[in-house]
């Protein structure tokens, strides 16, 4: 096992005193000399026909430098795609529809014209003569037949033989799983439970709205500054909405104030770059918050009905789910990472798992961590404390009996690599937040796992060992979650130089190497191929220079501490400093290390969280008393930083459990606030506890795993089993607010909200 | 309406002229140059444009800048004297208290005027301190650790 200084430390952010000092700079803190302000006019309805949009008196108005409507965006033909990350696309129409309705306006905020003008506060809005259609909001009314459709000439995908269904419909695609005998496993059952269980919209809740500036150069070159998860991304999207080649637009990445899967799509780039065209000066277009949760894309609700049954020993013997994702107004819901986050702990010899993607008037969704993970969760492990108390075994055995292994097959189809779920469901039943009693009148305790298969693609690296023998790392992959500071903990480890004595630099599409979107968990563990490679060809370029000083072959050559000697003779030796002031030389040439890698395995994480909350019955108000979430981290290269990953995921999970959701009226968002969509605050929570496992990944030189995603999924399941302990009731519906926990104590509330939603019971 | 102001930004006296619908935010932002204190919601929800104003801690989004003439207002670029960064700063990098950063000049400005009176705050009191500073990246955890430590190095140094 190789011994590390850096990898494994909690090394302080490399980036942190620009930020701590108000240095960093984020898309709106630009400023260029010029610039106009763009701000966009959304429709006023959640279910329109556009049929005029009248731009003449805002165009009137002093100041304006212009508008644009959808027919100022380049034409695009119907279903034009462009890759999205490795081989998945993204259909481009729809996201130019998102960008600017051309139609028919399918949610409350789309957006249908834009404006440019010298002064933030000249946005005239333009006036619209529409028609205004029946509105879809619910999920299970919209699979109705016979109801209002999003789109339509949308027909419903079958995926299993991708054929489209006869009549249009509000199912955009119908998927499904089966392995075994379901039925057959049901029969065997001593015990059999189904339930309904229904989440909300939430929303990101990044705390930077997103920002963009646009500027034509005098070749008519763009050049975009944007703070996107991926540059690159915007870049491919770009190319293909507004046909521009890929070398007339460099896309300049900024400090990114948080994404979790909602800053990847180019929704607002297109704008800008459009109003820079027309009026050539430099556009910069900021949404406001309440832009941000209109209609920039939230994560997707769900309605999940889960059948489980197991015998009197504790092993299941079959379960089925059907998982109704939806997608907002454009197809692409999460609802097949639903189906796989939901059943992935458990070994699965009887399974049938159906997923359907279903329109609604409502914003498109877009990733939101681990997307389509909590909802599954929330849902399958409700059930399965279910299911584990009334076969009478303890909720964490029950897990451990069923626990998913190395070699069994995930729910989709894919075999399962190395993993650490039975080690850390050891970890648990040791820890005191599982063995202490929990006393005291209205507690109680949940536990819920959780899983992600986190995502591979592109990523590269380049290494440059400078004159003075300090190296800068140069990546095309945007910081997030600190990865510029754990690639250089790896690249300093693999180089043996002090952390201090490198500097990295994310850099733009003209310049740095090729990257897929920051996203999927996926950076670090990329990353540490592609920082490994690089490192490797720095070094190997380095001992074929070395060899030839030292007179010997270069498999002869030994490295350490700047220090490069011939093996058979530790005083015929060259430093690092000599070979880095003589690349520079005549006759020598810099050293640059290339590394990039297109297609790792998985590196599957799991986790479980264990959580401990008191419950006030005259109120219903959950206050969580402790928490604890356990991880197989694979490898921690920055523990500090894996920790702040973890604590923020199930923080943002507990709020989803707990707090968020979209409150609609016809369509139309009625809490697009940050005051009434309550994101927890620090007076909500406790101090967050994590306990690492760390068993190594099948691949990648550190046997580490992706950790950002997976923490948010236990915490819906977690709190809501804890809740049923310290009230004797469980809930079926998230959130789990005052009102719903209240009224589930407290019997039928208005309008039948028993906290319960629909559920059936089989028990057999 | 025009009109112009001073004040007084971070011990350094600047005059500008604003249209009076504008916020301080805006005019430190755009007008001054002053680009530490962040808009994440524009109606006071989220504490990324925390500033100090004449001694009181504000959302700047929620004050006028005609409101703030010929006031002393202190923005998070103000906070590191001499380039020397103040023990708050310098805890929040060590003990992990900033993902993204965005909100970070917020807790900053919050956390540094909560020692400054109360310089041995309880978790509670810390966890009431920040509660109008929105973060959604760290859940907060090495935040409070954060300011713990910086409430520690600062009572060593009294």
């Amino acid at each position: 096992m190789a011994e590390y200084s850096v990898i494994g430390t909690s090394l302080a952010k490399v980036d942190a005193p620009e930020r701590v000092t108000g240095k960093a700079v984020y898309g709106a803190d630009l400023d260029l000399p010029g610039m106009l302000w763009a701000k966009l006019v959304r429709s006023p309805y959640a279910h329109a026909r556009i049929k005029k949009i009248d731009t003449s008196k805002a165009k009137a108005l002093p100041g304006v430098k212009a508008v644009i409507t959808a027919n100022d965006l380049p034409h695009l033909p119907k279903g034009a795609t462009a890759p999205l990350v490795g081989e998945v696309s993204i259909d481009m129409s729809a996201i130019r529809e998102i960008v600017m309705a051309s139609d028919k306006a399918r949610y409350h905020g789309q957006v249908v014209a834009a404006v440019a003008a010298t002064d933030p506060f000249i946005a005239e809005e333009a006036a619209g003569l529409v028609e205004v259609l029946p509105v879809v909001e619910d999920v299970l009314q919209a699979m109705q037949p016979g109801t209002a459709l999003v789109h339509e000439d949308l027909h419903t995908l079958e995926e299993a033989t991708q054929e489209k269904s006869d009549q249009p419909s509000n199912i955009a695609t119908h998927m499904v799983y089966t392995r075994g005998d379901v039925e057959a496993g049901f029969k065997e059952a001593d015990v059999l439970i189904e339930k309904t269980y229904t989440t909300q919209m939430v929303h990101q809740g990044y705390l930077e709205p997103q920002a963009c500036a646009a500027r034509v150069e005098p070749s008519g070159k763009v050049t975009l500054w944007t703070s996107a998860q991926g540059h690159f991304t915007v870049r491919t999207q770009l190319v293909t909405l507004l046909g521009l080649p890929a070398n007339q637009l460099n896309v300049i990445p900024m400090e990114i104030g948080g994404g979790f899967g909602g800053k990847a799509l180019a929704l607002f780039e297109p704008t800008a770059i459009v109003l820079a065209q027309k009026t050539s000066r430099p556009v910069k277009l900021v949404v406001s918050r309440e832009e941000v949760l209109r209609a920039t894309g939230p994560g997707a609700p769900a309605v999940i009905t889960v059948k489980a049954g197991a015998k009197k020993d504790g092993k299941l013997t079959a379960i089925s789910t059907t998982m109704r994702y939806d997608a907002g107004a454009f197809p692409g819901s999460p609802v097949s990472r639903g189906l796989l986050v939901g059943l992935a702990p458990y070994k699965l010899d009887n399974m049938l798992a159906e997923g359907f993607d279903v329109l609604t008037n409502k914003p498109r969704v877009q990733a939101y961590r681990a997307p389509g993970g909590t909802p599954a969760a929330f849902a399958v492990e409700s059930l399965m404390d279910a299911l584990a108390e009334e076969i009478g075994v303890d909720p964490l055995e029950f897990r451990q009996k069923n626990a998913a292994e190395e070699g069994d097959t995930l729910p989709l189809g894919m075999p399962l690599n190395r993993i650490g779920l039975t080690e850390m469901l050891g970890e648990i039943q040791k820890h005191s937040c599982w063995t202490t009693p929990l006393e005291g009148a209205n507690r109680g305790r949940g536990l819920a796992l959780g899983y992600w298969i986190g995502g591979s693609f592109t990523s590269s690296a380049e290494i440059k060992i400078n004159p003075d023998a300090t190296a800068s790392i140069f990546v095309g992959t945007v910081d997030l979650t600190g990865t510029r500071t754990t690639i250089l903990q790896m690249v300093a480890d693999e180089l043996q130089l002090d952390p201090t004595e490198i500097t990295i630099t994310v850099g733009d599409t003209d310049t740095a190497p090729f990257a897929d979107l920051s996203g999927g968990s996926r950076i670090t563990y990329t990353m540490s191929a592609a920082a490994h490679q690089a490192s490797h060809d720095v070094l190997s370029q380095l001992r074929v220079r070395a060899a030839e000083k030292l007179k010997v072959s270069v498999d002869d050559v030994e490295y350490k501490q700047k220090r490069f000697w011939a093996k058979d003779d530790t005083q015929n030796e060259v430093s690092l400093a000599d070979l880095a002031r003589e690349s520079v030389a005549w006759g020598s040439g810099p050293i640059i290390g290339k590394g990039s890698t297109t297609r790792m395995q998985p590196a599957h994480s799991y986790a479980a969280h264990v959580a401990d909350v008191e419950i006030d019955p005259d109120t219903g108000k959950a206050t969580i008393l402790r928490y604890t979430c356990f991880q197989d981290v694979g490898k921690a290269i920055n523990p500090m930083q894996v920790e702040g990953q973890i604590q923020g995921g199930a923080v943002q999970g507990i709020g989803w459990a707990l707090n968020e959701e979209y409150i609609f009226d016809n369509g139309e968002l009625k809490n697009a606030s940050l005051l009434d969509y309550r994101c927890p605050v620090a007076l909500d929570l406790p101090m967050i506890e994590t306990v690492l496992t760390e068993v190594p990944a099948s691949e990648g030189p550190y046997g580490l795993r992706g950790v950002g995603e997976v923490p948010i999924v236990p915490p819906g399941a977690a709190l809501a089993n804890a809740i049923y302990r310290a009230t004797g009731k469980r809930l079926y519906e998230l959130p789990m607010n005052p009102e719903r926990v209240f009224w589930a104590i407290h019997g039928n509330g208005p309008n039948g909200t028993n906290g319960s939603g629909t559920n059936g019971s089989g028990r057999s | 309406m025009k009109q112009p102001i001073e004040m007084n930004i971070n011990g350094e006296p600047h005059t500008t002229i604003v249209d009076t619908r504008t916020t301080l935010l805006d005019t430190l932002r755009y007008k001054l140059g002053f680009m530490g204190p962040k808009e994440g919601c524009g109606n006071g929800n989220c504490g990324a444009c925390t500033v100090v104003l004449n001694g009181s801690v504000v959302n700047a989004c929620l004050v006028f800048a005609v409101e703030a003439a010929g006031a002393d207002v202190t923005t998070v670029e103000g906070v590191a004297a001499e380039g020397n960064l103040h023990p708050v700063q310098q805890a929040f990098i060590e003990h992990g208290g900033l993902q993204c950063g965005f909100c970070t000049p917020g807790f900053i400005m919050s956390a540094k005027a909560l020692l400054e009176r109360n310089p041995n705050p309880s978790e509670q009191e810390i966890r009431l301190a920040i509660s109008g500073n929105l973060c959604r990246c760290t859940g907060y955890d090495k935040i409070v650790r954060s300011i713990q430590a910086a409430s520690q190095a600062l009572s060593q140094h009294a």
